[in-house]
């Protein structure tokens, strides 16, 4: 199963340069402030996650380097924490980083399918960027939405109650850069029992 | 059945307001400052009067942990909310922080104060945008308010709520790798001795404790211990949020009194099982790790701690997984061996080796190209796994697999003849 966030590897472009934005470097203080004095290391998660977010969605070795920088931390201590937590790819993604839960209560709700489903309308194999750099299609595992299965998460979002159809409008609409709605794709209030239900 | 008025969750599915002026009007942070003032050991012997028991899986009472807090430790105490839910079949704690962040923030101040703790972090899975971002709104609302910060609710007990948000670790979910993980490191879970509550992050005295556990608290203390141990059974009291998923008609979560039946709480609110209860194959109870339970159990079984383990599973999250007879059972289960592979932290060797190994065994069961005998293999590896390693990980990919073969090692056989035939043939 391959995965960008579940590599060893760090990708490496000769040529990139990171450096924090204004705003993120602002918001880097502020979240450095969270935790006590002489205790920085603890911003490490979220000083990433800031930085795959500046970085389109993956995290360079300058961005790694930027973060051990920042919080006054080795670089192997910055890159062993990138490598565990899957969140964080090592190579770059897709526009629309999908990734579809694979485990028993998606799966019995008929995620397999929607693998399928999502393989053909990006025309690409799973943990490859497509060739229009839409999408970057992973199977990952359960993502706790299980009353609201099949689901997947593209970028920082939840689309639940999925089926074979709505998924395939839904890739479709991304693809063609449409709007989506987000969440249940069959108007249900949350984890409601009551699945025609519009709040 | 829980009566409407005994429900804790308000809003557990978002219909009505979740800012603060929504909390106000369910009854949050009415009279905060009154429970404060009652004292922490007041607090602390309510909540083991209620006889509540930790809703995160371990089912450990929730009194007795917080007792555990040193009184005056001369360090900083912390309180550590665990939001890391990602036990498959669970989303109980989401609806909570994205609907009803209130409650939790609410809960977070007395369960501080009751710990003598001046600070709380609540680490979310990475995962949990929306829920973040709305527990985030909360937080930044209750401090405009003066209910948390410089002295919260006007009790002259200082008290600050960070959100931490994590990065995807099934791991993280177990209590001191979550503080590892806290403290910006991988998070491999630590040796215990010494407990968190002697030292725990940054080594300072900390509880780590369930977001429903927590969310609970404050009404626990308002409607008082008798009311809660009211509901339910001796020793598994209270009311507790049930996800419900699989086949089922309507997959949801619900709050219900603990000790319902499982037919009765599959049939009345999640729709009853696709295709009929006489279709049931077996249902997951409590979450992956608990081992499942064949239908004949199904029939009869009450859905808490103590009935639950009688049957040898357990009620673990309380996420309840059905399958009908359309499921490969093998191949739901070696599912659940594949995530334990991928979730496996490597630093325990019967773990790290053996989650990989159980999953390709596993896999190979699903097609039956193994002999009778590995059956008994496979179950041997899972004994040596099982209670060896640092953390409960390695158990709780040990028991899917012998639920499995407790129950179904007649179907697995039946898939080994019938590839040995095939290939002779």
């Amino acid at each position: 199963m391959k995965h960008p966030g579940m590599i060893n590897k760090v990708y490496n472009v000769s040529d990139e340069i990171f450096n924090w934005s204004q705003d993120n470097f602002k918001r880097a203080a502020d979240i450095i402030k969270k935790y006590p004095d002489s205790r920085q290391q603890s911003a490490v998660i979220p000083l990433l996650d800031l930085a795959q977010r500046q970085n389109s969605g993956w995290l360079s070795k300058t961005a790694i380097e930027k973060v051990a920088e920042t919080l006054s931390m080795s670089y192997i201590r910055v890159l062993e924490v990138a490598t565990f937590y899957s969140m964080f790819n090592l190579e770059p993604v897709g526009e629309n980083f999908v990734q579809i839960c694979r485990t028993t209560p998606c799966w019995l709700r008929g995620s397999d399918k929607l693998v399928e489903v999502a393989k053909e309308v990006s025309n690409t194999k799973l943990g490859e960027i497509s060739d229009d750099k839409k999408f970057t299609i992973v199977e990952v595992e359960c993502l706790g939405a299980c009353c609201n299965a099949p689901m997947v998460q593209i970028n920082d979002d939840y689309y639940e109650d999925l089926d074979e159809v709505s998924f395939k409008k839904l890739l479709t609409n991304l693809k063609q850069s449409k709007e989506t709605i987000k969440g249940s794709q069959i108007g249900r209030q949350t984890s409601h029992p009551q699945r025609e239900k519009n709040a | 059945m829980l009566r409407e008025e005994d429900k804790i969750f308000k809003n557990l599915y978002g219909f009505d307001d979740w800012s603060l002026t929504g909390a106000k009007n369910r009854g949050i942070w009415s009279n905060t400052k009154e429970i404060i003032d009652k004292g922490s050991d007041f607090i602390v012997e309510e909540i083991k009067n209620s006889q509540l028991r930790g809703r995160g899986g371990a089912g450990f009472p929730a009194g007795l942990k917080w007792s555990f807090m040193p009184k005056d430790s001369g360090k900083p105490h912390y309180l550590v909310v665990n939001a890391d839910e990602s036990e498959p079949g669970t989303c109980k704690d989401r609806e909570i922080m994205r609907n009803d962040p209130h409650l939790l923030l609410e809960g977070c101040l007395i369960a501080g104060f009751a710990m003598h703790a001046n600070a709380c972090y609540i680490y979310i899975r990475g995962e949990y945008y929306t829920e973040a971002s709305n527990l985030q709104k909360a937080i930044d609302e209750a401090y405009e308010n003066n209910l948390i910060g410089k002295n919260a609710c006007g009790t002259n007990w200082n008290y600050d709520i960070y959100l931490h948000r994590g990065a995807g670790a099934y791991i993280c979910g177990e209590e001191t790798a979550l503080l590892e993980s806290l403290e910006g490191k991988k998070g491999q879970p630590r040796l215990k001795p010494p407990f968190p509550a002697g030292a725990g992050l940054y080594g300072c005295p900390t509880t780590v404790t369930n977001v429903e556990t927590i969310a609970v608290a404050p009404t626990i203390i308002r409607r008082g211990a008798a009311w809660f141990s009211s509901l339910g059974r001796e020793n598994n009291t209270g009311s507790k949020i049930f996800s419900i998923s699989g086949h089922v008609n309507n997959p949801c979560n619900v709050e219900e009194e603990m000790g319902i039946g499982l037919k009765e709480l599959i049939e009345k609110h999640a729709g009853g099982v696709i295709g009929g209860w006489d279709n049931l194959l077996a249902v997951i109870p409590g979450g992956a790790s608990v081992p499942l339970l064949p239908k004949s159990i199904c029939d009869t079984v009450k859905m808490d701690f103590d009935s639950l383990k009688e049957v040898q599973s357990g009620l673990g999250t309380a996420a309840v997984i059905v399958m009908n007879k359309s499921t490969d059972i093998v191949d739901a289960i070696c599912r659940l061996s594949h995530f334990y592979k991928h979730e496996s932290c490597g630093q325990c060797t019967p773990c790290r080796e053996g989650t990989g190994w159980m999953f390709r065994m596993m896999e190979k069961m699903v097609k039956g190209s193994v002999q009778v005998n590995d059956i008994d293999k496979l179950l041997d590896v899972t004994k040596q796994i099982e209670g060896h390693t640092i953390c409960a990980l390695g158990d709780a990919a040990a028991w899917p697999i012998q639920g499995l073969m407790r129950h179904f090692r007649p179907e697995v056989e039946r898939r080994i003849k019938e590839y040995q035939l095939g290939e002779v043939a």
